[in-house]
């Protein structure tokens, strides 16, 4: 009496949704991140709902690697926006326009 | 799935923290303060982390506890802190983006479920757990055993994730740490 696959895909994609949603109306970079790990989560749910349909450890295995990407691109990113934040005073994605052609 | 199957040990866990994770998501996307967004974000991953203990990924939802929502947040938790967006700077963009946004993002769902729920698929039973060599997949015993076997391929991106990450510590220590006094007119 388990809960069947189709469950857990139909989560995920509901929250990948709403990652999506996050990225695209949020002006702030921090909350545009928030977003990107709601989406990085809602496909490490799938990997390893997946993974455990298939009988393979490698769903896992993916996730653990997702993880730790995750974590360097986060490191770099909010490293990024400080460097942004000494130079500019203003984190807002619609003023940092300073590579429009 | 039938009545009995929800009202089952595992039923009742999925549902709730599936509620979870897309209340708290959808607070994370809606909410104005930064800050209690963050926090909805920490709810989120232990809701997830619920969901890997319920796939029988134990090694993974405690990763999941310690790495995301303990290290990651805090560090998120820290930059909102240090640049004091608090309270300021936090409106979302214009009404005909946001409602162009939503629009988008939903007919996005709609696609990816309309592959999945609306071509009315039987529900796919997930089999008994994984083993590995003997231990269950999801335990740290198996996940060691995938990890490390050097005649699969992670072992190989393994070592090389933890050059990426020292990679990471080095571009973050240049990018967020102090200039120089030499370099600062430059910088």
């Amino acid at each position: 009496m388990s809960v069947p696959l189709n469950y857990y895909i139909v989560l995920s994609m509901v929250l990948f949704a709403l990652g999506i949603a996050g990225v695209t109306t949020r002006r702030n970079p921090i909350l545009i991140f928030m977003s990107i790990e709601l989406m990085l989560n809602a496909v490490n749910l799938s990997l390893i709902a997946f993974g455990r349909y298939l009988g393979d450890a490698g769903g896992q295995m993916l996730t653990i690697f997702v993880m730790a990407v995750a974590a360097a691109e986060v490191s770099v990113g909010l490293g990024i926006l400080i460097a942004i934040f000494r130079t500019k005073d203003n984190v807002d994605v619609d003023v940092l326009n300073g590579l429009k052609g | 799935m039938t009545l009995q199957a929800i009202l089952s040990g595992q039923g009742l866990m999925f549902l709730f923290f599936a509620a979870a994770a897309i209340a708290s998501g959808l607070l994370v996307v809606i909410l104005q303060n930064p800050l209690r967004a963050a926090l909805s974000l920490v709810i989120n991953l232990f809701s997830v982390a619920g969901l890997y203990l319920s796939l029988n990924a134990y090694f993974l939802a405690t990763v999941q506890v310690i790495v995301y929502a303990g290290a990651i947040m805090v560090l998120f938790l820290f930059v909102i802190m240090l640049l004091n967006m608090g309270q300021a700077n936090m409106h979302t963009s214009y009404r005909g983006v946001r409602t162009v946004a939503a629009f988008a993002s939903a007919v996005g769902l709609g696609g990816l479920m309309s592959a999945v729920a609306i071509k009315g698929q039987p529900a796919v039973m997930l089999p008994a757990e994984t083993m590995v060599n003997g231990s269950t997949a999801g335990s740290v015993e198996g996940v060691g055993k995938v990890l490390y076997n050097p005649s699969l391929p992670w072992l190989f991106a393994f070592e090389w994730t933890s050059f990426l990450l020292l990679v990471a510590v080095i571009g973050a220590v240049v990018l967020a740490g102090k200039r120089q006094q030499s370099s600062e007119g430059k910088a």
